[in-house]
């Protein structure tokens, strides 16, 4: 098991380095740079500029000396916001992306697979239909419909919850409520379609027939036999679903004001701030990686039949 | 009558049971009507082609069919002097694994793959046996030693998918007689088996009921089988029994023309294997909207008038009785 953990992250190196290469050209050929502002600064300015990020030099020794700063842990400089160092937003940023990514992400697997066990185990009843209905309209309504959505009622119309900020602010934790549930919303619902239908299926599989047969009650079939193997196909789901509660976080993110690392990756791509937009990338790259890393961990616990070695 | 003298020890009586299921095509006949006796200790086998009821009249046994679309339409289910079908969930759960217990066709997909061997047996034990975690472990290990699997402290610890399919059909015998009940349902033990495994798992499942006087019911279509096995025998066909009778007396004499054609279709060493192997012509009906006619006539080579328009009512013959127009005189 050891051996396999390290061996995977081994092999997650590699990677790393393809897609920061691919990326690192790919926002190069992007038309426009930096420093393509409405207002054009004198070229002595610009030339200063360039020298200070090193654009004057050839494509392929900024790339050399970017890899060789990565390596140390250094992550360039943002040219939108000479001050700081790329490094410095995303320490800044990352946290709270994560902090309500994994909230968000918790609720989705935790409610998504509660109600896809009341939905299975009543199968066609109202209570399923009705379940089934609200995920439907989970999966299919966007996040920039639903965050506006529920900006507008709860907090515009009733004031009920503050419109947008952070836990930082003056309304504190309740301020997270809804970009919470706008990011969770079409996760909770996905899972529990997905979930609902790996239940049913097991519940019609031979061995379930057999617990059956053994006397055993509807819970404990449905709790010890049905549930972690039930629980497959929505782990499996996690690893997309991590890459999509980052991404869907810069919508949400840009919605309700957050100051998390979506920000700054939208802001870094129309400002062609490489570095930062470099930045972001690789953060979103580890992420990623991470995620499926855990999922296939995760799976062995589940999955008797899956061993690493 | 032989079989009214053993009335005493009578420990399921069937009568008439019908379970039908409702599909989109229409109202699926699985098991029409089939009464039979089983007594202590006895071997019973159910014989007849795939899709003939055999499967569905075990699972109502146990109320394990599948509903909807499934349902128990009528008839009576006599256990140990109450009828099955007035009991409810709870008290049939007091009967599924403890009473009576059952086996299934295909070892590799009826263990669950999730839970290791000393959960799925310990469970059925601890539910049905006021023991507590280690003695149900004990007694579990205890029956995995006696259906032939070896290390079994170790081995319980197991996932089922560490054993192969033989294996794994012997800890689904353990398990189901684990409990000791009085009948043990065996649809299909050994046809997902391979032929040399298929004896060894007979045999376990015939020396250990032997020993507890368990009753047994052997679903199968393998006529090899139930000619070492049973006691004995009910033909089925189309979701009826056309045919029962003991063993040694089904082989020697087959009445129906359907029971004749099985038995002919059998591959025989003591015969000369020159010819083509004899096959019944033609296709099982469809079960779906079944005239009231003997199912079997268009592929009957001894079909009458009479066969097409009603279907023929069972007829006693000594100890015996068949469903065949063939055999109105004789009774």
């Amino acid at each position: 098991m050891t051996k396999y953990i390290i061996r995977r992250l081994i092999g997650l190196i590699p990677t790393m380095f393809i897609i920061i290469t691919i990326s690192f050209f790919i926002i190069r050929i992007a038309p426009g740079g930096p420093f393509d502002k409405d207002k054009r600064y004198p070229p002595e300015i610009i030339k200063n500029m360039e020298k200070k990020y090193h654009y004057d030099e050839p494509i392929l020794i900024q790339y050399a000396r970017y890899m060789l700063d990565i390596l140390k842990g250094d992550l360039g400089l943002s040219s939108a916001y000479p001050d700081h160092d790329v490094n410095y937003f995303v320490s800044r940023s990352l946290p709270k992306s994560v902090f309500i990514g994994i909230i968000a992400l918790c609720i989705a697997v935790i409610s998504g697979i509660g109600v896809s066990i009341i939905s299975a185990a009543k199968q066609n009843s109202w209570i399923d239909y009705t379940a089934m209905s609200v995920a439907v309209f989970g999966i299919t309504i966007p996040l920039f419909v639903v965050g506006p959505l529920l900006m507008y009622i709860c907090a515009i119309r009733l004031h009920w919850l503050p419109t947008s900020g952070w836990i930082d602010g003056k309304y504190g934790w309740v301020t997270l409520i809804m970009p919470v549930i706008t990011l969770s919303l079409p996760y909770f619902a996905y899972i529990a379609r997905l979930s609902r239908a790996s239940i049913l299926e097991i519940l019609r599989s031979d061995y379930i027939r057999t617990a059956r047969a053994k006397g055993l009650s509807e819970p404990v079939i449905l709790f010890k036999h049905v549930l972690k193997g039930s629980l497959l196909p929505v782990v499996s789901y996690l690893g997309p679903a991590m890459a999509g509660i980052v991404t869907g976080s810069v919508v949400v993110e840009k919605i309700f004001r957050i100051p998390g690392i979506g920000h700054f990756f939208v802001q870094a791509a129309f400002n062609r701030d490489y570095f930062l937009l470099m930045g972001t990338v690789i953060v979103y790259a580890v992420i990623l990686l991470m995620a499926n890393f855990i999922v296939d961990i995760l799976y062995g616990f589940l999955d008797p039949r899956i061993s690493y070695k | 009558m032989a079989l009214a003298e053993k009335k005493e020890d009578t420990i399921l009586a069937v009568r008439d049971l019908k379970t039908f299921f409702n599909t989109d095509d229409g109202i699926v006949k699985a098991v029409d009507g089939i009464s039979f006796t089983l007594h202590k200790g006895e071997t019973l086998g159910l014989v007849g082609e795939s899709g003939c009821g055999k499967s569905v009249s075990c699972l109502s046994l146990l109320k394990l069919i599948p509903s909807p679309p499934g349902k128990i339409v009528s008839g009576k289910i006599e256990f140990a002097g109450n009828d099955i079908l007035g009991l409810n969930e709870e008290e049939m759960r007091e009967i599924r694994g403890k009473k009576i217990s059952m086996i299934f066709q295909d070892p590799m997909t009826s263990l669950n793959p999730f839970l290791k061997i000393s959960t799925q047996m310990t469970e059925t034990i601890s539910l049905h046996q006021s023991l507590n975690k280690k003695e149900s472990l004990e007694k579990a290990v205890r029956m995995l030693f006696l259906v032939g699997i070896p290390k079994p402290e170790k081995r319980i610890h197991d996932y089922p998918h560490q054993f192969s399919g033989g294996m794994r059909q012997r800890v689904m015998i353990a398990m189901a007689l684990s409990c000791h009940p009085g009948i043990l349902i065996a649809d299909e033990p050994t046809t997902a088996l391979d032929v040399t495994i298929q004896a060894q798992i007979l045999d376990i499942i015939k020396e250990l009921t032997s020993k507890t006087d368990t009753a047994v019911i052997l679903i199968t279509h393998d006529l090899g089988i139930v000619a070492g096995m049973c006691d004995h025998i009910c033909v089925m066909y189309a979701g009826k029994i056309i045919e029962k009778a003991s063993a040694p007396d089904l082989f020697r004499d087959p009445k129906h023309p359907y029971t004749r054609g099985l038995i002919k279709s059998v591959p025989r060493v003591d015969k000369p294997q020159k010819e083509r192997l004899y096959s019944i012509e033609g296709q099982p009906p469809n079960l779906i909207d079944l005239p009231d006619a003997c199912a079997f006539h268009p592929r009957c080579e001894q079909v009458m008038d009479i066969c097409r328009k009603k279907f023929p009512p069972e007829i006693s013959l000594h100890d015996r009785s068949v469903c065949c127009y063939l055999y109105e005189k004789e009774s």
